[in-house]
């Protein structure tokens, strides 16, 4: 079993809308640009693990045809949100396994203009459809709670607000107004335009609280990681030691079951259980996190994780946002890339994206954006359905 | 056995279709700039020299990512083929025709149909010399290979 897993190649795609270039080719960009960052080529990897959601069709051997077919075993791996996380999960675990030194993950999506996702376009009327066996399962969406996705985590947020004081559609917003803001520092980001608290609260209402602007968009982009052991870091040159980034935790979880869940989903105890973990497999706490990258799909869902993650004290979440604790010059910056909200989310790519930005500020290479001195990081990713994600990050002590 | 474009048992016969289009990719445009200028090209492994065939931005050989396009020969040797009786659509009218694997002189195989000559097994004689041509189709000029020496 490997002694420890490191990250020593890590790159991403700008997250847009590509009319001229196709997933294969997204995929291609992310997972070179990550094999050149480590001096490798693909000829080094014992493994690759693809991740993506839409498209089921074999694709990370149809990446290989591109990057170059070696005989390794491909894994393709679908899991919600959670996608790109889980390709890399699957190359940590055959490292840990040792049946791998060196793997390669990549996660790549492309989703276009998609809309909402599951939301019919307002005023369209549809005929009642019979599904499921027997043709026994009628439509739920607004008998038994919704599965539209800004309505699944405005609920949630709504349920924070409830549940806690000094919560509401401003602090929500301000969550919007700060991503967009970190966003304008990001080259990579689909969107780089900053929104007053005004824009984000007068913007079209979409599933209160969460207006358009509190939405994440649709895109394409793909990310790619190269993985190591430990041991084999050992023999690589100086310039990749210096710049490999700890794994220091690395942890899974899906939904236990609770009360409700299976109505409306529970976006939190899945997180909250695999921060948990991640702090113990770690040995650092909330404290000593320099920047997090979480799952902001919406605004609401950035909120729940301040203190779902432990950022914040319990129920304390709409204060952190009120006192600018997660801007990128606060106490723990969340989101300096803009985070999902503007930055983008082709759903496969988000999981490695996330890892490529918290990444680069431990190796000190994030420009304009860089958190000074950043030593330990935090990602996070969750998919309803239910899988979420967490990895702790380390900079390299050599 | 049928004559070429007789349909199969009494089936109406398909309405004739023009041959599909190849529609150029990122990686695969400079191949069909070339063969618009009526030229093969291929791409080659700045380190390690492997000549390569289909464009892709990594060397298969040795997995660099320092690769550059070059024009080919055109030549070519005849590898193996298939003569297909059933045509593909768009190719209605050409039944039966070969499709076949050519071993080009810089080392890569390609896919082709062999234009010139009847595509029967009398007249498709394995290691038989070839050279490229080039078929306009729509906006795309395609490459298929003919005997080499012959008047085109």
């Amino acid at each position: 079993m490997a002694d420890s897993l490191w990250i020593i190649g890590v790159a991403m795609t700008k997250f847009m809308r590509y009319k001229d270039r196709d997933l294969i080719d997204l995929g291609t960009e992310a997972a070179t640009a990550a094999l050149s960052d480590a001096g490798l080529t693909i000829f080094d990897a014992d493994i690759l693990a693809a991740g993506c959601l839409f498209d089921t069709g074999g694709v990370g051997q149809r990446l290989q045809k591109q990057i170059g077919q070696t005989g390794i075993p491909v894994y393709n791996v679908t899991n919600a949100c959670a996608t790109g996380a889980t390709a890399f999960r699957v190359a940590a675990m055959a490292i840990k396994a040792g049946e791998a030194s060196i793997g390669l993950a990549v996660g790549l999506e492309q989703m276009g203009k998609r809309g909402l996702l599951g939301a019919q376009p307002a005023g369209k009327d549809r005929p009642y459809q019979p599904s499921g066996r027997y043709g026994a399962v009628g439509p739920v969406e607004g008998v038994l709670g919704t599965s539209l996705m800004p309505g699944t985590f405005a609920q949630a947020g709504m349920e924070y607000a409830y549940q806690h004081d000094g919560v509401g559609f401003e602090q929500f917003a301000r969550v919007a107004e700060k991503n967009h803001a970190h966003s304008t520092l990001n080259p990579l980001a689909q969107y780089q335009k900053a929104f007053s608290l005004e824009d984000v609260m007068t913007a079209e209402m979409i599933a209160y609280p969460n207006t358009l602007l509190m939405c994440c968009p649709t895109g394409d982009g793909a990310a790619a990681a190269v993985l190591c052991s430990g041991e084999r870091l050992k023999s690589m040159p100086d310039i990749v030691r210096r710049r490999a980034v700890k794994v220091s935790a690395s942890v899974m979880t899906s939904d236990p079951y609770v009360d409700g869940g299976a109505v409306q989903f529970d976006v939190n105890t899945l997180t909250r259980q695999a921060a948990d973990k991640a702090y113990e497999q770690a040995g650092v706490g909330p404290g000593d996190l320099d920047l997090v990258e979480l799952h902001d799909c919406f605004a609401t869902a950035e909120l729940c994780h301040y203190d779902n993650l432990r950022l914040c004290p319990e129920g304390g979440a709409g204060e952190f946002i009120d006192r600018r604790g997660p801007w990128r010059d606060g106490q723990i910056p969340v989101n300096v890339s803009g985070g999902l909200l503007s930055k983008g989310h082709p759903l496969g790519a988000t999981g490695i994206a996330n890892i490529y930005e918290v990444s680069t500020h431990l190796r000190g290479e994030a420009g304009d954006r860089q958190i000074e001195g950043a030593k330990v990081g935090l990602t996070h990713v969750i998919g309803l359905g239910s899988a979420c994600a967490v990895h702790i990050l380390e900079k390299s002590a050599a | 056995m049928s004559a070429p474009g007789t349909p199969a048992r009494g089936k109406p016969a398909p309405a004739a279709q023009a041959k599909p289009v190849p529609e150029p990719t990122p990686d695969t445009q400079p191949f069909w700039d070339g063969c618009a200028r009526g030229e093969l090209r291929l791409q080659r492994c700045r380190d390690c020299g492997k000549p390569y065939f289909y464009p892709r931005p990594i060397c298969p050989e040795c997995g660099s990512a320092d690769v550059e396009w070059f024009p080919a020969s055109g030549r070519a040797t005849l590898y193996s083929y298939v003569i297909n009786h059933r045509p593909a659509r768009g190719f209605e009218g050409d039944g039966p025709y070969a499709i076949a694997v050519v071993q080009l002189a810089e080392g890569p195989r390609m896919m082709t149909n062999v234009v010139g000559i009847p595509n029967t097994p009398e007249d498709l004689i394995l290691d038989m010399e070839l050279q490229v041509t080039f078929e306009q189709r729509g906006d795309i000029s395609v490459p298929l290979f003919g005997p080499a020496g012959a008047a085109r």
